[in-house]
Formats: structure tokens, C-alpha cells, sequence
């Protein structure tokens, strides 16, 4: 059984030979939009004419869409926030946190960040983006993308991240924050499942 | 596509599929029912094959079968044979950049699918690569077993079947027990196989598995939502292989595989492919897109990608 998979060869298969299944048309009134990403690479995609207009038309801009998903995953008794912080004076400044949440360690971006940029001083149970928007926790997405559009743009595709649910039905998405920990976001390193068993001799 | 050439008068189809069967009991792979069989062994060694059941036959061989499986593992057993859905053909998608090659996808499918854990038949293999190699498959290490993955310096490629649109697998067969449904899933016909192999040996992705004996699963471990071409207890002596999770995909609304339901770096994509919309369309055509041994012309509908 080893046999088989040494033999398999990886080769490259352009955008352009994809069509070869005569199955894919770009559709006509896509515009294509160009941007880089994080690491310098040079992004291209189509986008409706459409949708490329609304991105500068900040009045008439739809509000954003929101996607349906589980709910966020907080470690138990911690939401509301509410509970311990509504009467609570919110203090702004940056220092190591003593009395409570003293596991949260920024680890992103961190010299650049605080707390506050990202939770809601005025009431602890939202978000805040940057633009003074307020957004509740099961929009998180939201505050990430402000930062990681490539990455916001393919997990709405469905892309980056997962979905669940229904390929050809409803669906939900994963948040961010179920994959990744916002405070220290790298993704952790996870134990493996067993190898297979190495092939007896076969029976003949 | 291939349908065409299926013009063997069914004659000679059945007199030659009885000769090779005769020959496979010759080698003791597969036997003649004993005289002393059931009436329901004899029924399912004269069953028609799958393409060729009438309306009326094929819920009776359903109900026969179920029967028989609840029978042997003690607990209600279904069989379906949903068709394929109108406008629907299927692709996978796997980016590279994120699997993390914990194999959580092999033992999913296993269950899913009730594969044999004793002998251990997986459908989907996990190798493991060298980063600064690239895909290099004189590389790949099957057997890794770190104690956390991702490891410095490699990167993982799970292969299953390709569910290729010209697919040399299905051309071999000299009986037709295996071939491409009109949703692109490859198919067996587990009471048509006549367990030659041949299929085994022209598959360039070693996607496809024999039951040299008997499969052994728990019954408590079975999954009893089965689908005729897909997950059904195999038999011995018949070749088997990943079908996207028929029994779970062709369904309206239909779920997705259960290799990309467990993925937990969700590295693993499926959709239609005549859908724009759907997910695995836009990664053909936005991320960069490789398929395994393009040079042979198989046309896989399995992509992989670089997601970043
Ligand atoms: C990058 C934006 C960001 C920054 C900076 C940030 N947080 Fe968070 N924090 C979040 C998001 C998003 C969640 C929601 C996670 C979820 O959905 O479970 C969260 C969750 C929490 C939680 C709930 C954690 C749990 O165990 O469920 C606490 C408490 C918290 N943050 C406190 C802090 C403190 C204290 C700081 C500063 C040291 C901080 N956060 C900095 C974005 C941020
Ligand atoms: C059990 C009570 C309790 C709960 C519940 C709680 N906090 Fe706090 N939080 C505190 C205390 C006390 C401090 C001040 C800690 C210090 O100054 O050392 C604090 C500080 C903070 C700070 C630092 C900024 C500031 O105003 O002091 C942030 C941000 C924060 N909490 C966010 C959250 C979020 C988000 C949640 C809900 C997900 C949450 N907290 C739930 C008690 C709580
Ligand atoms: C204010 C901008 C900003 C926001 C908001 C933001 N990030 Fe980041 N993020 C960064 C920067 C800058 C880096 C790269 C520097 C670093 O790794 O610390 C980064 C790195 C990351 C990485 C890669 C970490 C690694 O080491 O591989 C992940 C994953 C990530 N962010 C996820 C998130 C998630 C999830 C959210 C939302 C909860 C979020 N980010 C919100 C700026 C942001
Ligand atoms: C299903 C889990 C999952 C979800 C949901 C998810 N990510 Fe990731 N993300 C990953 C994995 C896995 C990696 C690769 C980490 C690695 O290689 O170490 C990654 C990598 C990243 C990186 C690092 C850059 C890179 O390409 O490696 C950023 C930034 C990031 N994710 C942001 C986000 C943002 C923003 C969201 C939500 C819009 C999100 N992720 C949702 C699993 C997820």
C-alpha cells in the first residue's frame, strides 16, 4: 500500500486550467479589485461592480451583514460582564492586571494595544471598533477584520475558518475567537491522532 | 461521459461477470453460496446489478439488505440508494496552508464510513512533507507521530480519493461494478465487485481498499445510516472507497463530508461545483490551485490550495 502514495506527484494547475472542467465561468460584471496582504503578496479578486462602489459610498452603505453563528466561546460565569463591571469605574490605563483576569496576557500586537481598543469601556458586554461602532461579542468577526481584511474577506467566502451546517442549506459560521484566542491569537499546536499500522505481509 | 461505452449487451455482461466470479471462488477469494444457504444469500448472489435494478426490485433489495444487517449487528440498520441531486457536481477543496495533519479527518471517516478496524482499512492517508522540499513524494512519512503537530519544518497532505472526472479506476473494471454517478462521485457495487483488483492497481492516488477478511466493527461503532453505494457493511473480498459521504452529502439539505465536519483548522472545503457561489468555486478561482499527478490526465475533482 506504501507503493502508491510515493508515487504521487503534486503539479501545478493554473487558475486557467481549473476551467479545463468547462464547468467554471467568471461572471461578466465582476470588477477586479487588487490589494496585499499581511506578508506583501500582491491579492487579486473579482468583486461585483457593484460592491466595489459601496465600499466608498460610506452613506448609502449597507449596514454590514451579519452571519449566524454559535454562540462565542467564553469560559463559564464570565458573561455577562456586566456583573462584575456595570458601577465599576473603567480604567484606562495600561498595567498588568492584579485582582482579576490576571491569565489574560496580551500576546498581539500587544505593544500597540490595550484592553480598551478592542472591549467597550461604556458597557463591558459589547465590542468596539474603531470607528466608535459598538458591536455585540457574536459579531466579533468584525473587530478582527478591521485589521486582517484578507482574512475577514475568505472566512465570509467560507475560506478561511469553517462553516458548518449544510453544504447546499443553512449554514454557520465559526468565529474567530473559537479557533483563535484573541489575546494570543497563534494557533496552538494539538496532539495527533494515531499512524496507521504499518502493512503486515500482505496474504499472499 | 463514459456511459457511452457501457453498450455490452447485458448478456454478456452477466456471463462473464458469473465466469470471473467462478474464477475469483477459485482462488478462495469469494465462494458459491453453499447448498445449505439462505435464501436470501442465493437472492443476493443472482442480484441484479445496481444500474439494472427495476423500481420495483430495488426496494426489496434494500429491505433484504437492512434485514440482514440488522440482523448481524443486533440493532435497526437503514439502506438507502439516493440518487444524485439535479445541477449538482461535487468538489472537495484542502488547503495546504492550514491542515496541521492531526488526522483527526482518517478516524472521522472510519466511523462514518464503517471501515473495517481489524484489519485497519483507512480511505484517507495523511503524509507528511518537507517544507523546504516542497511537494516532493519520495519525501512523505506516513507513520509520523509526534506528540503536537504542526511540526517545525514540514507540512501535511491528506490523500483520498480523487473522484476523478476521467478516472482510470472505473475503466478497468472488466465487470462495471464501479463507476462515476452523474454528481461525479466513483462508486462500488459491493454485490457486483468481483474482487480482481484490478481497479486498485490503476489508481494513481491509492484510494482504493480490498477486504481481505471480513471487516470487524463494534456494533455499538457501526453507523447505521447507510447508503447502498457508500458506507453499507462491505462484504469480503470487494474493493472500497472514500464516495464524499453519499449517505450524508445527497441529502436536501445535505450535510457536509465528515472529513471536513471534524477538521478542526477547517483546512477542508466541499461544495458544488455548477454553484457560484459556493465556497469551493471561489477558491478555484481566487487561491492557487494544484491537483496530484495533473500529468496523468485523470482530471481530479479534489483541489488543493494555498488558502495564504
Ligand atoms: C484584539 C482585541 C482584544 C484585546 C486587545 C483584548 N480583548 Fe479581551 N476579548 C476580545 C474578544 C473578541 C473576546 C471574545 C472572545 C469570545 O468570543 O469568547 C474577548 C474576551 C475577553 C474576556 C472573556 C474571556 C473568557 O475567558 O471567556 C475577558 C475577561 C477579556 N476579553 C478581557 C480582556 C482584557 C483584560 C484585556 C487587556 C489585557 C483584553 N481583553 C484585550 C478581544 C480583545
Ligand atoms: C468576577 C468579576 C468580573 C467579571 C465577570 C469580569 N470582570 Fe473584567 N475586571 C474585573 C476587575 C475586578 C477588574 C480590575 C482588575 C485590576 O484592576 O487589576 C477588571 C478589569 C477588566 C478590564 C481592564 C480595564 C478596566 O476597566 O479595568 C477589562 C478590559 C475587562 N475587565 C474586561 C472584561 C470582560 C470583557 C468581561 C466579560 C467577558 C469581564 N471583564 C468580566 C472583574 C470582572
Ligand atoms: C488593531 C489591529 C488588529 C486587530 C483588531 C486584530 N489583530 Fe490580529 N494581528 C494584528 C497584527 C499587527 C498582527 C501581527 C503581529 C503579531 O503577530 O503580534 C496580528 C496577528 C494575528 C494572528 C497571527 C498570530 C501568529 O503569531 O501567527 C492571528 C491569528 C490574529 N492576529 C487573529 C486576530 C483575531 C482573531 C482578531 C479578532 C479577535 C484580531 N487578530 C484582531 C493586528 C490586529
Ligand atoms: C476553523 C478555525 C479557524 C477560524 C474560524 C479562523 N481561523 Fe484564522 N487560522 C486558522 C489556522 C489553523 C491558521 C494557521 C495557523 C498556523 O499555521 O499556525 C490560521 C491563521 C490565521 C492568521 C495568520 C496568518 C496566516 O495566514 O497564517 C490570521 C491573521 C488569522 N488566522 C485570522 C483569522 C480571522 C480574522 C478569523 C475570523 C474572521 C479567523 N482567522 C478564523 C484557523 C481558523
Amino acid at each position: 500500500m506504501k507503493r502508491i502514495i510515493i508515487l504521487l506527484k503534486l503539479s501545478v494547475l493554473g487558475i486557467v486550467s481549473a476551467g479545463l472542467l468547462g464547468l467554471l465561468t467568471v461572471s461578466s460584471e465582476a470588477a477586479r479589485e487588487k490589494y496585499f496582504d499581511r506578508s506583501g503578496r500582491l491579492i487579486v479578486i473579482d468583486k461585483p461592480a457593484a460592491d466595489l462602489l459601496r465600499t466608498y459610498d460610506t452613506k448609502n452603505r449597507p449596514p454590514e451583514k451579519s452571519f449566524p453563528v454559535p454562540p462565542p466561546p467564553f469560559t463559564e460565569g464570565i458573561f455577562p460582564c456586566s456583573d462584575c463591571h456595570e458601577g465599576m469605574e473603567p480604567n484606562l490605563q495600561r498595567r498588568t492586571l492584579e485582582d482579576m483576569h490576571t491569565d489574560i496576557l496580551l500576546n498581539h500586537a500587544e505593544g500597540q494595544r490595550w484592553c480598551l481598543d478592542c472591549h467597550n469601556p461604556e458597557d463591558r458586554d459589547t465590542l468596539r471598533l474603531v470607528s466608535g461602532e459598538v458591536i455585540p461579542f457574536s459579531e466579533s468577526y468584525r473587530l478582527c477584520g478591521q485589521c486582517h481584511g484578507d482574512k475577514y474577506r475568505d472566512w465570509r467566502k467560507g475560506i478561511h475558518g469553517k462553516r458548518t451546517g449544510f453544504w447546499n442549506g443553512d449554514k454557520e459560521y465559526l468565529l474567530c475567537a473559537h479557533c483563535h484566542n484573541p489575546h494570543d491569537p497563534r494557533f496552538k499546536p494539538i496532539h495527533p491522532m494515531p499512524p496507521p499500522e504499518r502493512p503486515a505481509r500482505g496474504p499472499h | 461521459m463514459s456511459e457511452k461505452k457501457k453498450c455490452d449487451p447485458r448478456v454478456f455482461q452477466l456471463s462473464r461477470r458469473k465466469a470471473l466470479k467462478g474464477l475469483a471462488a477459485g482462488v478462495g477469494v469469494l465462494a458459491i453460496p453453499s447448498p445449505k444457504a439462505s435464501a436470501s444469500v442465493w437472492e443476493s448472489f443472482f442480484q441484479k446489478h445496481f444500474k439494472e435494478l427495476s423500481k420495483e426490485d430495488l426496494p426489496k433489495v434494500l429491505a433484504r439488505m437492512e434485514e440482514q444487517y440488522s440482523r448481524e449487528y443486533g440493532r435497526p440498520v437503514t439502506v438507502k440508494a439516493t440518487p444524485h441531486i439535479e445541477g449538482v457536481k461535487f468538489g472537495y477543496g484542502l488547503d495546504l496552508s492550514r491542515c496541521v495533519g492531526c488526522r483527526r479527518c482518517v478516524y472521522a471517516c472510519v466511523s462514518e464510513n464503517n471501515q473495517s478496524r481489524e484489519p485497519q482499512i483507512h480511505w484517507i492517508r495523511v503524509v507528511r512533507l518537507n517544507k523546504e522540499k516542497g511537494i516532493d513524494l519520495s519525501e512523505a512519512e506516513h507513520y509520523y507521530n509526534p506528540r503536537e503537530v504542526p511540526e517545525k519544518g514540514h507540512f501535511y497532505l491528506p490523500v483520498q480519493c480523487q473522484q476523478c472526472e476521467n478516472a482510470p479506476c472505473t475503466k478497468v473494471c472488466p465487470v462495471q461494478a464501479t463507476w462515476r454517478e452523474n454528481d461525479g462521485i466513483i462508486v462500488v457495487d459491493y454485490n457486483w465487485c468481483i474482487g480482481c483488483r484490478y481497479c486498485m492497481a490503476a489508481c494513481p492516488y491509492g484510494a482504493r481498499h480490498f477486504n481481505w477478511r471480513k471487516s470487524r466493527i463494534p456494533t455499538d461503532e457501526l453507523n447505521p445510516d447507510t447508503h447502498y453505494l457508500g458506507n453499507r457493511p462491505r462484504p469480503v473480498g470487494v474493493v472500497e472507497k472514500c464516495t464524499f459521504c453519499i449517505q450524508k452529502t445527497r441529502e436536501m439539505p445535505g450535510r457536509y463530508p465528515a472529513c471536513e465536519e471534524i477538521c478542526p483548522v477547517g483546512a477542508r472545503k466541499f461544495g458544488n461545483l455548477l454553484d457560484p457561489e459556493s465556497e469551493i468555486r471561489y477558491l478555484i478561482e481566487n487561491k492557487r490551485v494544484f491537483l496530484l499527478k495533473e500529468d496523468l490526465n485523470t482530471q481530479p475533482k479534489f483541489f488543493y490550495f494555498y488558502g495564504s
